[in-house]
């Protein structure tokens, strides 16, 4: 894969977006790296582990009560058991099941909005623009977490659904700047002219000439945002401020910490949530920078 | 309609302006023009880099709304028409190409697709045939094998092909004029001739104004009737291609002479005292 010489003059030039774009094009049939591998294999064994775990592992509930006050590992019970007495590897797999699934939801949501108001205030310009993103710097200022809390609280029923809106429609304004940059570049590409010429409404330019272009790095702004989707679920959730009847790795971490297990030296509960929340992060960014080699070749190491 | 002044005028602009920013940012990209393109005649606006030309064009495509002034098409004033669904009939009058025929195109889609997006601008219901017929003349028009390029993406045609796909797409409404911004810039020599020969026959043939936006004097001795000169925004001259530039009277325009690479051919014709 080292030292791929140019194969025309737009691969050596490379410098409108075109010309990448078709270089993008010939790169999708070369091999990504290995860190694209090795993140990707990462999260889909976390992902195998959330959703078939119980089944492979036969643990179907997580809050049944299966011993007593911070029972250390056994061969029964791989990781001891919590609190209540309930197991923590079962209660791993479904908490890190209902994380992914607030962090994906979430990341959908945000992405959504962000493209949505980024692709409008890049595209039309002007005073669109100027209104649009002055609302997102006001969103932007305002810390997240403040906002979270706030909502969180004024919510009646905590469901994942409802903390997976919450986070959502607080996230967006990261996207929504970096969307607005791309699409404010694109509307000046001829291709958008010529279509223009050709009597296409602001719709169909939108939808036919600017989003394509944009998928590659909407698809990236969506992994950082179940990145931080899932994140901040566990911030919310070691707060206490989590879903209700339900286990998450942020609910984990917030007993674990009210019943003191870091003092009584019960490291089973609260080392599990922390490696599982960080190694999903770190496969996550590991596949966004690296998802960033494979549709920009010119960032790949020789 | 208006059918007044002889001879007709086919597109005309009348103090049109375009100002870009403001305060001490302020840009004059077009400062105030004015001329008047009759049927049939080969117009060429010249002019260095920033001098607006491009601006102008772009302005007269309707792609970017004036500061002031007034475009007419026939007569008609064509600048209090906004949106798609008023331009359409303008844009079937009135077609451009731009420079960059690799921009031109959108990646996602063929040849094929490009093309019959522009056929929208008719009113007439195509049936596919019909449609598909209308392509095939117009590729054939430009010297290009339907058959070869319809299905196609651009990413497997030269830039010389796409610059002449870009010619057909913009004679598949049968406009009035074309109006070509820097069409040629992109391509290498060889090709810059194919590609105005082609502009060439289509005026022999089809009896079509083109206005053609350049930095070249040369493509426009080579080409055009007509010649305006373009600087910080105005035409500071304009005549007869021959009498403009054998006898430059604005200081510019004899920079813009003494600036033509003097290598044989007709660069050094032009460029001759």
């Amino acid at each position: 894969m080292s030292a791929v010489l140019p194969q025309s003059r737009e691969q050596a030039t490379g410098l409108s977006f075109g010309e990448a774009l078709r270089a993008r094009f010939r790169s999708l049939s070369a091999l990504p790296s290995g860190r694209f591998f090795f993140s990707v294999i990462l999260f889909l064994a976390i992902l195998v582990f959330a959703i078939l775990g119980p089944t492979i592992f036969n643990q179907h509930d997580p809050l049944q009560i299966v011993g007593g006050l911070y029972d250390t590992p056994s061969s029964k019970f791989w990781l001891g058991t919590d609190n209540f007495g309930h197991s923590v590897f079962t209660q791993l797999m479904f908490g890190t099941r209902t994380s992914l699934i607030i962090g994906f939801v979430a990341g959908l949501i945000a992405t959504g909005i962000g493209v949505v108001i980024g692709t409008a205030a890049g595209f039309n310009g002007g005073f669109v623009e100027e209104a649009l993103m002055g609302i997102t710097n006001v969103v932007i200022t305002i810390p997240s977490i403040v906002v979270l809390i706030l909502l969180s609280i004024a919510i009646s029923t905590r469901s994942i659904y409802s903390l997976a809106l919450v986070i959502g429609v607080t996230s967006w304004p990261w996207t929504a700047r970096a969307v607005r940059a791309q699409a404010s570049s694109l509307r000046t590409r001829e291709h958008v002219d010529i279509a223009r010429l050709a009597g296409a409404n602001t719709a169909s330019l939108i939808v036919w000439e600017i989003l394509p272009y944009m998928l590659s790095y909407i698809f990236m702004a969506f992994v950082l945002q179940l990145t931080s989707g899932i994140l901040a679920e566990a911030a919310l959730s070691m707060l206490g401020l989590g879903p209700s009847n339900s286990v998450s790795l942020g609910i984990m971490l917030h007993w674990a910490l009210l019943w003191e297990s870091v003092r009584t030296g019960a490291w089973w509960a609260f080392v599990p949530p922390t490696l599982f929340l960080t190694i999903i992060a770190f496969a996550l960014l590991l596949l966004q920078s690296s998802l960033d080699e494979v549709f920009n070749p010119r960032l790949r190491r020789s | 309609m208006t059918l007044s002044n002889e001879p007709l005028t086919l597109l005309e602009a009348r103090h049109l302006t375009r100002i870009f920013g403001g305060g001490e940012n302020e840009v004059r990209a077009v400062d105030d023009v004015s001329f008047a393109i009759h049927p049939g005649e080969i117009v060429a606006i010249v002019g260095e880099s920033g001098s607006g030309k491009s601006t102008l064009a772009r302005l007269l495509l309707r792609l970017l709304e004036p500061t002031s002034g007034q475009i007419l098409f026939r007569g008609e004033d064509i600048t209090a028409l906004h949106g798609p669904r008023h331009l359409k009939t303008y844009w079937r009058e009135v077609q451009g190409i731009f420079q960059d025929p690799f921009a031109s195109f959108n990646q996602f889609y063929s040849v094929g697709r490009v093309l019959k997006k522009t056929l929208d601008l008719s009113d007439e219901k195509l049936s596919r045939a019909e449609q598909q017929q209308r392509l095939e003349l117009a590729l054939r028009n430009v010297g290009l094998d339907p058959t070869d390029v319809l299905k196609k993406g651009s990413h497997q045609l030269s830039g010389g092909q796409l610059q002449r796909v870009m010619i057909a797409r913009a004679l598949l409404v049968d406009p009035e004029i074309v109006i070509a911004d820097e069409s040629t810039s992109m391509l290498d020599a060889s090709l810059r001739v194919t590609i105005l020969n082609v502009l060439s026959e289509l005026r022999a043939r089809l009896q079509m104004t083109i206005l053609f936006v350049t930095h070249d004097i040369g493509q426009a001795y080579y080409l055009s009737d007509r010649v305006f000169v373009m600087y910080h925004g105005q035409i500071v001259e304009q005549g007869p291609v021959e009498e403009v530039l054998h006898d430059p009277q604005h200081a510019y325009t004899r920079r813009l002479m003494a600036d033509v690479p003097r290598l044989g051919g007709w660069g050094a014709k032009v460029a001759a005292d």
